[in-house]
């Protein structure tokens, strides 16, 4: 079985000319593998979470109603992304699978819109926003290794509650960024081979075996989003993380699930009054424990 | 590339008697089956082996899928294994669809027409040589098109409706059905399907691979001509460059219903009613010119129409390196299309010129 597809070119040279499709397949069938796992596992495995420390009622009392997750600048990135994303994931391989229709132009319309703006994304994110926390810390390391251990049935402390992303949260983005800006620096390349308002085609800008690696990592980076997006929609739908996804619509969450489960002094929410970075913890706050993969993605 | 002529690979060869036979053995084996109808197309890819079909389905024993037949009071049937003479030849083709029977007579040679048959003739894959050659551009499943770069050899490609393969359709007969509002019944492992002359053919945008909508397992059967085009005005000319035989570099069709003195003059006391027209090789698909039909409909059947039309027609042509020179040149066979071929319908008709 190959995962590429070969071809002989002109000059005799044996170049990769794409993956083979049957990985689409392979892609959607690891998704739904993973939700059924997933789920099994939360159904009747997982063991209540707990976390390190609790919040002292006059911190709680400081944390307002409606906590601000993401601003209105934000949440528009987010559905354009998304919007572009399944418009991508759609034109390209729908016609893979036998639905027919002419989607060369909106694909690469598709790639343009998500392009810029991830370029937005990137210049929001590094100027306008709290750069560092979508990026794993040192607690994030330490909580993994300690829910690990937990998991494997060691005695090691509850990890920390979580700063504004889970650790999860940040390595999907971190997959995210892998799997995107492979498809797009591909992609951008890959125009030059059709016809665009963009710049004149050049077929020739690269020899056959570049081409050919830049056409077999469109398409990974491709079927590892497909797997990755089924990912994301499955948590965004599972009841525990409907707050996280209702933020990413209304821009908030509220203070229950914020206190239950994110660590003011790690996430320090801006209020009227002074913030809450005199939050104190105490080593023996409950909540629940052991969801591996749980936490929002 | 080494290409291996002569010697085809070794294939499974399966000769069915009947259409049913025929289409299960095309579904038992989807893809790896080839269907060889009049074999013109058929062996230039199995000798190059640059198709290596392990099964091939020869249709030529079915009786059924031959022979020009009235289909009921409404025009005729032609089965898909008709050869290309019978349909020049036959007297109710000359009669009502003489249309079909120029394209038919201006296929090739007669040695080729007297083989090849109506079904292959409009399901033929596309003349571009870096395909035929086995490179493997957009069309045998690659990632690049060697014809549309700046010195490739696209003299004969395609000026419209490019996507990615610039490949053309080069039947000749295709565009003289679409004129003539053809239906082309195709056997699909669900049933019998009727499709418009028209629909039977795709673009690279739908399908960079195919010419045709037939998927492994579909057999074209027959093609049904109704009689609302019969004894209209025909109008078909190709343009190729050897006329001796040769593919065309372009063709156009019409069929159209006029009303009013037709000689008078310049053939302006006539006033277009009905038209139906379709050029091919232009594009991937032979194209039904909707626009040009509505735009003439209704107007007087004179130079200045025909050179409006003209001008209509190639709206949105995209030329390549080599192949500008088609722009014109569907001017004037769309312009001549709508005048006619008569010299005093065509005084004061200018002719487009291009200069390379």
């Amino acid at each position: 079985m190959d995962f590429l597809e070969w071809a002989t070119s002109p000059w005799g040279q044996r170049v990769p000319i794409h993956i083979a499709w049957f990985l689409i397949w392979v892609a959607v069938i690891a998704g739904f593998l993973f939700f059924v796992v997933h789920a099994t596992y939360l159904r009747y495995f997982a063991r209540p979470r707990e976390f390190t420390g609790t919040i002292s009622p006059a911190v709680a009392a400081r944390i307002p109603e409606h906590v601000p997750r993401h601003s209105l600048t934000a949440r528009l990135f987010h559905w354009i992304m998304a919007a572009s994303m399944f418009t991508l994931l759609f034109t390209a391989f729908l016609p893979k699978v036998g639905v027919q229709f002419p989607w060369v132009t909106y694909h690469w319309i598709a790639g343009v819109v998500l392009t810029a703006s991830i370029l937005f994304h990137v210049i929001h994110a590094s100027f306008f926003m709290d750069f560092w926390a979508i990026w794993p810390d040192r607690i994030d390391l330490r909580d993994a290794w300690r829910r690990m251990m937990r998991f494997a049935g060691k005695h090691e402390a509850p990890p920390d509650k979580f700063a504004k992303y889970p650790l999860e949260n940040k390595l999907y983005h971190g997959a995210i960024i892998a799997a995107g800006l492979s498809a797009i620096v591909t992609g951008v390349f890959m125009m030059f081979r059709v016809r665009t308002i963009f710049f004149p085609r050049n077929p020739y800008l690269f020899g056959d075996m570049t081409w050919g690696m830049m056409y077999v990592l469109h398409g990974l980076a491709g079927v590892g989003l497909i797997a990755l997006i089924m990912v994301h929609v499955y948590f965004g739908l599972r009841p525990e993380k409907l707050p996280i996804t209702k933020s990413m619509i209304f821009g908030w969450m509220s203070r229950d699930f914020y206190l239950k489960e994110h660590d003011p002094k790690r996430w320090v929410v801006e209020t009227s009054s002074s913030p809450s970075s005199s939050a104190s913890p105490a080593p023996d706050s409950k909540g629940l424990e052991g969801r591996g993969l749980t936490d929002a993605v | 590339m080494a290409v291996i002529r002569d010697v085809m690979a070794a294939f499974e060869l399966f000769q069915p008697a009947s259409v049913d036979d025929a289409q299960r053995l095309l579904e038992q084996h989807g893809p790896d089956a080839w269907v060889l109808a009049g074999g013109l197309d058929s062996f230039d890819w199995l000798k190059d082996r640059i198709k290596k079909p392990k099964v091939v389905v020869d249709l030529s024993g079915i009786g059924e899928l031959r022979g020009i037949r009235a289909a009921g009071s409404d025009g005729i049937e032609i089965g898909a294994m008709t050869t290309l003479t019978e349909v020049v030849n036959h007297p109710i083709v000359k009669q009502k669809y003489d249309l079909l029977a120029q394209a038919a007579e201006l296929v090739a040679s007669p040695q080729i027409r007297n083989q090849g048959t109506i079904g292959g003739n409009v399901s033929q894959d596309t003349r571009c040589w870096y395909y035929r050659s086995g490179w493997p551009c957009y069309r045998a499943g690659g990632n690049i098109c060697y014809a549309d770069t700046p010195e490739g050899r696209n003299r004969e490609h395609a000026i419209l409706q490019a996507d990615r393969c610039v490949a053309v359709n080069p039947s000749d007969s295709a565009p003289a059905l679409i004129a003539l509002d053809a239906k082309f019944v195709i056997r699909t492992r669900k049933g019998e399907r009727v499709v418009d002359a028209e629909d039977y053919f795709i673009g690279p945008d739908i399908d960079i691979t195919r010419l045709h909508i037939l998927q492994p397992g579909d057999l074209l059967t027959a093609i049904r001509i109704p009689s609302t085009w019969a004894g209209a005005q025909f109008y078909f000319e190709k343009i190729r460059d050897r006329n001796v035989w040769d593919f065309p570099l372009m063709n156009v069709a019409s069929a159209m219903v006029a009303s009013g003195d037709s000689s008078a003059g310049n053939g302006s006391a006539q006033t277009i009613d009905r038209i139906r027209i379709s050029v091919n090789a232009a594009a991937a698909r032979p194209l039904r010119l909707k626009v040009v039909e509505d735009a003439v409909r209704g107007q007087p059947r004179n130079a200045a129409t025909g050179e409006m039309a003209g001008k209509l027609a190639v709206r949105g042509a995209i030329p390549l390196q080599f192949n500008a020179y088609k722009i014109p040149l569907m001017r004037n066979l769309v312009k001549r299309a709508i005048i006619g071929s008569g010299a005093a319908a065509r005084s004061g008709a200018e002719e487009a010129t291009w200069t390379s």
